[in-house]
């Protein structure tokens, strides 16, 4: 909770420092990679936390039993892909053209969408029909926490994609949305970066 | 001074990418999920391979995306960016090997019975 208000203050504090200071955005997205490392330590904690408690399963179900990789794979193709159409977005923020600005931003954030409405279900599936809430086990402590914390970023970054499309509608492509862009930008990336390390070492790891 | 303006020119003009890059990247990040799920799922590949493959994939998957996604390179504007996700490194590795190192050993040396306790095996 408390990184997606970080996240969104950011935006509001950089507005602010751009007026005063006539700031280029390269401090700001210095700043902003500096919070994105900050982030990447409170995941590298709760990654810990997983690989210790891996297999404190206190009886109850383990990831072999647990873990859909066929359903994973989907959801990391959902991130995948909105990632890439990030990518074609801020392609289209240099060329200037808003209308596809909005558009690629759109088709994020339905990929990102997608991607948060797997996740819910897959939880929903595990603690009402598999009996394997959050609270049966250490090992599902740390598994719900380690993705939750990472849907919870997917969310705040789909709530502030939607700023987005409607400051780039509202107020054209200028230096203060571009930057809020770049900043998005290098959000919705991270998050990529981390749900690979989430596959990789939570679900691949954890069904063999 | 410097460095700043150099960083400032690279974010402007150098260090967005383009439409190949982002195609490269998606393409090499394809290739590597595939692979990275082909591992496990497929059953192909000899037991005592799997995990390193893992790793492996999933490291080079990182660089791909820090490279072609996250524009990381060496180049002038992008040291400071460089420098702090190397130092973010060093931290994570830190924190994650140093976890598992404490905890193994606790579990290692754990004895499940009280009374063994005085037996000293803790070396």
């Amino acid at each position: 909770m408390s990184t997606s208000i970080t996240a969104n203050h950011g935006v509001a504090h950089g507005d602010a420092h751009g007026h005063e200071h006539h700031d280029d955005g390269s401090k700001t997205l210095l700043g902003f990679w500096i919070y994105l490392m900050s982030d990447c330590l409170i995941f590298s904690g709760l990654f810990a936390t997983f690989a210790a408690l891996s297999h404190a399963t206190a009886g109850g179900p383990s990831g072999k039993e647990l873990f859909d990789l066929k359903y994973v794979f989907g959801e990391t193709m959902l991130l995948l892909i909105s990632s890439f159409t990030f990518g074609l977005a801020m392609l289209n923020v240099r060329a200037g053209s808003r209308g596809k600005v909005i558009a690629w931003l759109f088709v994020t954030f339905l990929f990102g969408a997608g991607f948060v409405g797997m996740e819910v279900y897959e939880f929903h599936h595990l603690i009402t029909v598999e009996n394997a809430g959050p609270s049966h086990s250490a090992f599902l402590s740390a598994y719900f926490t380690l993705v939750g914390t990472h849907g919870l970023h997917v969310t705040s970054g789909l709530i502030w994609l939607v700023a987005m499309m409607h400051m780039v509608g509202k107020f054209g492509l200028n230096d203060v949305v571009q930057r809020r862009l770049s900043c998005l930008s290098l959000f919705w990336h991270f998050l990529d970066l981390v749900w690979i390390c989430v596959f990789s070492f939570v679900y691949l790891l954890g069904v063999l | 001074m410097a460095s700043q303006h150099g960083h400032s020119d690279a974010h402007a003009h150098g260090a967005h990418g383009s439409l190949k890059t982002y195609v490269i990247g998606f393409v090499l990040s394809l290739i590597l999920t595939v692979l990275s799920f082909g591992c496990v799922m497929s059953g192909a590949v000899p037991q005592h391979l799997v995990m390193p493959g893992i790793v492996v994939f999933c490291v080079a998957q990182l660089l791909v995306q820090l490279v072609f996604f996250l524009h990381m390179s060496a180049a002038p504007g992008q040291r400071d960016n460089l420098s702090i996700g190397v130092f973010t490194l060093l931290i994570i590795a830190i924190v994650v090997v140093g976890s598992l190192w404490v905890m193994h050993n606790m579990n290692a040396y754990m004895i499940p019975s009280s009374m063994q306790m005085s037996s000293g095996s803790i070396g």
